[in-house]
């Protein structure tokens, strides 16, 4: 253990440089507002005081993606909102994640037809997927400790 | 009928030999392509300051002409509703726009030609209001197809997988 055991209670921690970053990344990660839908009302029920996502580091919602690190892509994406969307992911800076956020954003959803994009995976490169229609707060806030997991195993070599 | 609408409708069915019908209290008027340009002053000047709605229906393959254009006028000051159909054939549909006398007719044509591809002539910007610009098809159609891709279920899900658009980056 080296230092810290010679050091003794004196306060001092080793890690590694990638754990550190990881670390603070988990633990302050902003997320976009990008509700667009019914699933958007269970978004803000989790960040409300009862199912609090402030716990997890989530203490504001950004609107501006040049001010955020997390897009939670909450409803149904239809086909002329789909550049708008790509156009908001490529204007927040990296590193960036995205949780495609119920069952219209992963897959269409009910919706098999013209108008909705058929998951939003078609147009961003998309981390985690919550299932539910909508998902529960719980839920959400499952695939957004899912997502701190990845988080906290990634290494630097990945970063694109 | 309300005895002041009965009035309005016979004006229109000599003048201009629209086909009334009712149904339930509402009534309906069949009026030909040409004349819907008149029809629509002599209700604006008749008291019918509000057009309501305005959308198509696509009766293919049972009925022919295919789209009836459906325009619905409200008299706030008379309190009346009555409703207008065009009939229109399915080749190269077109009509002349009566944005010129109900302003909000502007964008109720927009959305029926990108529904339906029914041309509005002298329209001033007739372009797509609900799909993206570079669109091709008319949705509302009844031979543009239902459903958009097929379901994925498990066993056909890695084949379906292979063919569906993934954003790289």
């Amino acid at each position: 253990m080296g230092v810290e055991q010679k050091l003794g209670n004196m306060g001092v921690v080793t890690t590694t440089l990638e754990q550190a970053v990881n670390w603070s990344r988990t633990n302050a990660m902003w997320p976009m507002l990008f509700g667009l839908a019914c699933c958007a009302i269970e978004m803000m029920a989790a960040q409300a005081s009862h199912y609090d996502m402030s716990r997890f580091g989530m203490e504001l919602m950004r609107p501006s993606p040049r001010q955020s690190d997390l897009m939670i892509v909450a409803g149904r994406v239809s086909r002329k909102m789909a550049p708008v969307l790509r156009r908001l992911y490529d204007q927040m800076p990296e590193p960036k994640w995205v949780i495609s956020m119920g069952d219209c954003a992963s897959c269409g959803g009910v919706f098999n037809n013209y108008a909705i994009m058929q998951g939003v995976d078609e147009v961003v490169p998309v981390d985690v997927y919550v299932a539910g229609c909508p998902p529960r707060p719980e839920a959400l806030l499952h695939g957004i400790v899912t997502l701190y997991e990845k988080v906290r195993g990634m290494k630097f070599a990945e970063v694109k | 009928m309300e005895k002041k609408l009965q009035i309005i409708v016979q004006k229109l069915e000599k003048e201009f030999g629209a086909i009334a019908s009712e149904t339930r209290g509402e009534v309906s008027l069949f009026v030909l392509a040409e004349r819907i340009i008149a029809v629509c002053q002599q209700i604006q000047g008749q008291g019918f300051e509000l057009l309501s709605a305005m959308t198509a229906v696509d009766y293919w393959p049972q009925e022919n002409p295919r789209f009836h254009v459906v325009y619905e006028f409200t008299s706030v000051s008379k309190n009346l509703r009555l409703e207008i159909r065009v009939p229109v054939p399915g080749l190269n549909p077109s009509l002349p726009t009566v944005s010129g006398i109900y302003r909000n007719a502007n964008w109720r044509e927009r959305e029926v030609w990108d529904m339906f591809g029914i041309r509005f002539e002298g329209h001033p910007d007739l372009r797509r209001i609900l799909m993206p610009a570079d669109w091709e098809g008319h949705p509302l159609r009844k031979d543009y197809p239902l459903g958009y891709e097929e379901p994925q279920f498990s066993f056909n899900s890695e084949e379906i997988d292979l063919r569906k658009p993934y954003a790289k980056e």
